[in-house]
């Protein structure tokens, strides 16, 4: 509590805060202040604590150490209902409805009155207002009380009809357009958001936290969004904003606080600084992040993909006509938000997804069809490393011996699985890798995230593929093991292996990748060279404004050296095209 | 015709009780496969506080219908939610796997009544006496209901648990349909996570379910031996009942009004092998045995048709079977 006055203007201040998981500390001394009627932005990269010390705000998890200022005065928060009697509300970044209510129902959900009126009511029964005692009989006065309790529950007590008219008039006030009869299962991502800032002001919110509201929004309905804070603002309603897009930062905060590894770092004014000065209090100053990007002789595309089309589970769109290739010797990064197929696509390539149209080439042949272990036969390998880290191809409980046999279980005629060697190559991998365990028979969930994910990519590179995919290889890992997967990354491609990086953060990207390929709501943007390219030119792709398929009116994703001629890609375009309208016509 | 009315009503209320226990478990985000358990429990419970009860009066040809009808309810809702309280301890604070955990509650369950009856309730022949006789009182129907013919047979001839089980089921489709805690309750089964962030006690909705719900089952395993059979068997017969109270969730599709029906229905199913050859000539005990099978497949079917239409609404609760932990991350 250096820096920080301990004063009414701010209406939340962090008091030295540290949380620990486990042996992990995600916070760790922070200590900033929220003043009252401002937007304060949040800045930090993936797994900097911005999410965890939200939560801790809001009641979700209890720090360690330190203390929290609500308005002046020491708060405990140790459950979201505490939060909600501060008047904290939070609009988590994974929505926090229920898909079977409706939009009113999702309001109503634990609303409570208070006791204490419930109380006051049936008291005043008894003793008038002046403190006198009330002279009739015991039992008369019971029923009367009674009487006042309902009347008091009927006053208080939120029904939907009430909700409905009351969330109505708030959304006027700021000008969402919501339909409260819809179930949430109907409604799409932008509604869902306005629902649950409709929720939170609901229940009487006066200080806001939003975490990284704009990842599934499209720029119009970003703006819509920020004309809705600046609004709250006038309202006199504190905003904090977790986001790690910096040209938002810039458009709507008032202040911004850095956090670097559970770190505070420091607040600064938005208009005292720039882009440039908060990237540099985000990473740090002295962490070079300077990646090598190998040089390779490049082969013939070893994967080519043409007009592909996948949808998502839901039956929306996912892939929308994409056309690339990758060749031996390449890394082509894929860029794009959250959600825009990047998930559909490793898993239609992995032979996991269905497709609807359009092909997949290795080496000349369609996989398409194709079940996956054959794919993995012809050598292309897929990690996918989701938001849970252990959901996707590793068995948790299994140990690292039993997870490298999952790929291997099927060879050789033996009925029985070849633990030895399993064995021995875990081993190796450990060594190689530098894999921190007590054993390769420990159950892998007992790892920490980035051993886990060595384990995960040291399998697919021990199967000696011709092509890896790999989506977010280094999500939530440190700078030191992030930079062992680039290692490994790197050691294929010099190998002559293709790979296909999906990942998050453009820097890397820009530095590691070839070439990096740009996906917007599923569609191709462009395929840019990463040496030629910035980042504004990424961002801009992404978010959709720059289509350079559109304004440069060149043609992407087609190699001049393809293995096949372009009378075989016409000749198989029109088969698949014959075989569509057979069975249109069934 | 009359007789598999009847039938299917008194056997359909064993599996009503049972059935709505399990609903509002489920209903809470917990697949409570102990609830055969459960049941016997109930039973064993409601027997030993009536079995207490007749041993305490001087005349027993007198007891009186209103305290036994409370002490064998009180009992058996008592013992059922015990069973209900190691089954929620296990999975609610513990975060034991719901589904061994239940299964070995059904086992204990079975054990733990065939245990006190035994040698607490029906040791000597003067209790099984004593035992049947309280059930004639407990059974006793509208005096009037034989005046009116097969009208009064059908609507009035049934002791007062049977209309408890109807009572209970309406009042739990009002709770979970209309009040705001069967909107906590169900928001908490359907997602933990955005009840408590609601600022809904998360714990005790599941805790409250859980062992309402077991008690609820628990008169249900009561009614079985107290009413459908007056004395005791063994505990196995319940335990086949609880588990076509489980089926019988699915069936109805999570609603405990339409459980009502469903559970006439699965009772009709169930009597008709005893009761077919009376109303169809020439039935073969091969056709009455294979009537047998129908409740399950009738289950089977239900959820194949459901998982087909693939509709977000007649689902069971989205998060049914998983353990809540606030700070999983």
């Amino acid at each position: 509590m250096a820096n920080v006055k301990k004063t009414n203007e701010y209406a939340v201040m962090f008091d030295n805060i540290t949380k620990r998981f486990g042996s992990v500390v995600a916070n760790k001394g922070v200590s900033f202040g929220v003043k009252k009627g401002e937007v304060l932005s949040l800045l930090g990269e993936n797994g900097s604590g911005k999410t965890t010390l939200m939560n801790m705000l809001s009641g979700i998890y209890r720090q360690d150490e330190g203390e929290i200022f609500v308005n002046g005065k020491k708060v405990v928060i140790a459950s979201p209902k505490d939060a909600f009697d501060l008047k904290i509300g939070m609009i988590h970044q994974h929505f926090k409805l229920v898909d079977v209510f409706t939009g009113a129902q999702n309001i109503a959900l634990g609303l409570k009155g208070e006791k204490a009126q419930y109380k006051k009511a049936y008291k005043s029964a008894f003793v008038s207002e002046n403190g006198e005692k009330i002279e009739r009989s015991k039992f008369k006065s019971f029923l009367i009380g009674v009487k006042n309790l309902f009347i008091e529950k009927k006053n208080t007590s939120f029904n939907l009809k009430k909700i409905r008219s009351e969330a109505s008039d708030i959304c006027s006030k700021y000008g969402f357009e919501i339909d409260l009869n819809k179930k949430i299962y109907d409604m799409s991502v932008s509604e869902k958001q306005t629902l649950e800032i409709v929720k939170v002001l609901f229940r009487g919110a006066d200080i806001l936290i939003l975490d990284e509201p704009t990842a599934v929004l499209t720029p119009q309905e970003t703006q819509k969004l920020f004309n809705v804070i600046r609004n709250m603002k006038k309202d006199g309603k504190s905003v904090i904003i977790i986001t790690h897009k910096l040209n938002e930062v810039m458009e709507i905060s008032d202040r911004v606080a850095v956090l670097r590894k559970g770190e505070y770092i420091g607040v600064v004014d938005t208009k005292k600084t720039d882009e440039k000065k908060l990237t540099e209090m985000m990473v740090g100053k002295k962490v070079d992040l300077k990646i090598d990007r190998i040089k390779t002789d490049f082969d013939k595309p070893l994967l080519e993909i043409r007009d592909l089309t996948v949808d998502k589970d839901d039956g929306s769109q996912a892939i929308d006509k994409a056309s690339f290739y990758i060749r031996g010797g390449e890394i082509l990064g894929v860029a794009g938000i959250a959600g825009c197929g990047q998930k559909e696509l490793c898993e239609a390539i992995a032979g996991l997804r269905k497709i609807k149209g359009g092909f997949i080439m290795h080496k000349g042949e369609s996989i398409v069809g194709l079940p996956p272990k054959t794919i993995i036969e012809k050598g292309v390998s897929m990690s996918f490393i989701p938001e849970d880290r252990l959901g996707m191809g590793l068995a948790p409980s299994f140990s690292i011996t039993d997870n490298m046999m999952l790929k291997t279980y099927s060879e050789g005629i033996s009925p029985f699985v070849n633990r030895k060697k399993a064995r021995k190559q875990a081993k190796e991998l450990i060594e190689k890798l530098a894999i921190v365990t007590p054993s390769s028979e420990t159950p892998v969930r007992r790892l920490s995230g980035g051993n886990v994910q060595k384990v995960l990519v040291g399998r697919e590179i021990e199967a000696s593929p011709n092509v890896i995919i790999t989506a977010y290889p280094v999500r939530g890992l440190d700078i030191n093991s992030s930079y062992v997967i680039y290692d490994i990354l790197n050691e294929q491609k010099a190998k002559g292996t293709g790979v296909l990086f999906i990942g998050e953060d453009l820097d890397v990207m820009l530095a590691l990748c070839d070439k990096i390929m740009v996906l917007c709501h599923g569609k191709v943007m462009g395929i840019v060279h990463a040496e030629k390219t910035t980042k504004e030119e990424l961002g801009l792709m992404m978010t959709g404004s720059l289509d350079l398929g559109e304004t440069k009116n060149k043609e992407y994703g087609k190699a001049k050296d393809s293995h096949l001629t372009d009378e075989q890609w016409q000749s198989a375009k029109e088969q698949q095209e014959l075989l569509k309208e057979g069975e249109n016509d069934k | 015709m009359l007789l598999l009315i009847t039938g299917a009503i008194s056997i359909g209320v064993i599996f009503l009780y049972g059935c709505v226990g399990e609903i509002l478990t489920e209903k809470s985000g917990h697949l409570n496969l102990g609830i055969p358990g459960v049941m016997c429990m109930g039973a064993a419970g409601g027997c030993w506080g009536v079995s207490i009860y007749m041993h305490s009066l001087s005349n027993p040809s007198e007891a009186a219908w209103f305290w036994l009808i409370i002490i064998a309810v009180a009992f058996a809702m008592l013992f059922g939610a015990l069973g209900g309280a190691i089954y929620s301890i296990l999975t609610v604070s513990l975060r034991s796997n719901q589904n061994i955990t239940g299964l070995a509650l059904t086992t204990f369950g079975a054990g733990f009544a065939q245990f006190v009856m035994n040698e607490y309730v029906v040791k000597e022949e003067i209790d099984k006496a004593l035992l049947s006789q309280a059930s004639k009182i407990l059974k006793r129907s509208f005096s009037f209901a034989d005046d009116l013919g097969w009208f009064g047979e059908i609507f009035f001839s049934h002791g007062a648990l049977v209309y408890l089980a109807i009572i209970i089921a309406l009042l739990a489709s009002f709770v979970l349909k209309r009040t705001k805690v069967g909107l906590n309750l169900r928001a908490v089964g359907e997602n933990p996570a955005t009840a408590d962030a609601a600022g809904v006690n998360v714990n005790a909705y599941k805790y409250g379910a859980i062992l309402i719900g077991s008690a609820i089952a628990g008169i249900g395993g009561m009614f079985y031996v107290m009413d459908y059979i007056g004395g005791w068997e063994n505990a196995s017969t319940i335990e086949s009942y609880g588990w076509l109270s489980i089926a019988l969730v699915i069936f109805c599709l999570w609603k405990p009004n339409l459980s009502i029906l469903g559970a006439f229905l699965f009772g009709a199913l169930y009597v008709s092998p005893f009761v077919m050859p009376g109303i169809i000539k020439g039935i073969t005990t091969t056709q009455t045995e294979l009537l047998k099978i129908v409740p399950y497949v009738v289950t089977v079917i239900v959820l194949i048709v459901t998982s087909i239409l693939d509709s977000k609404e007649n689902q069971p609760p989205a998060s049914l079977g998983l353990n809540y932990f606030r700070e999983e991350r």
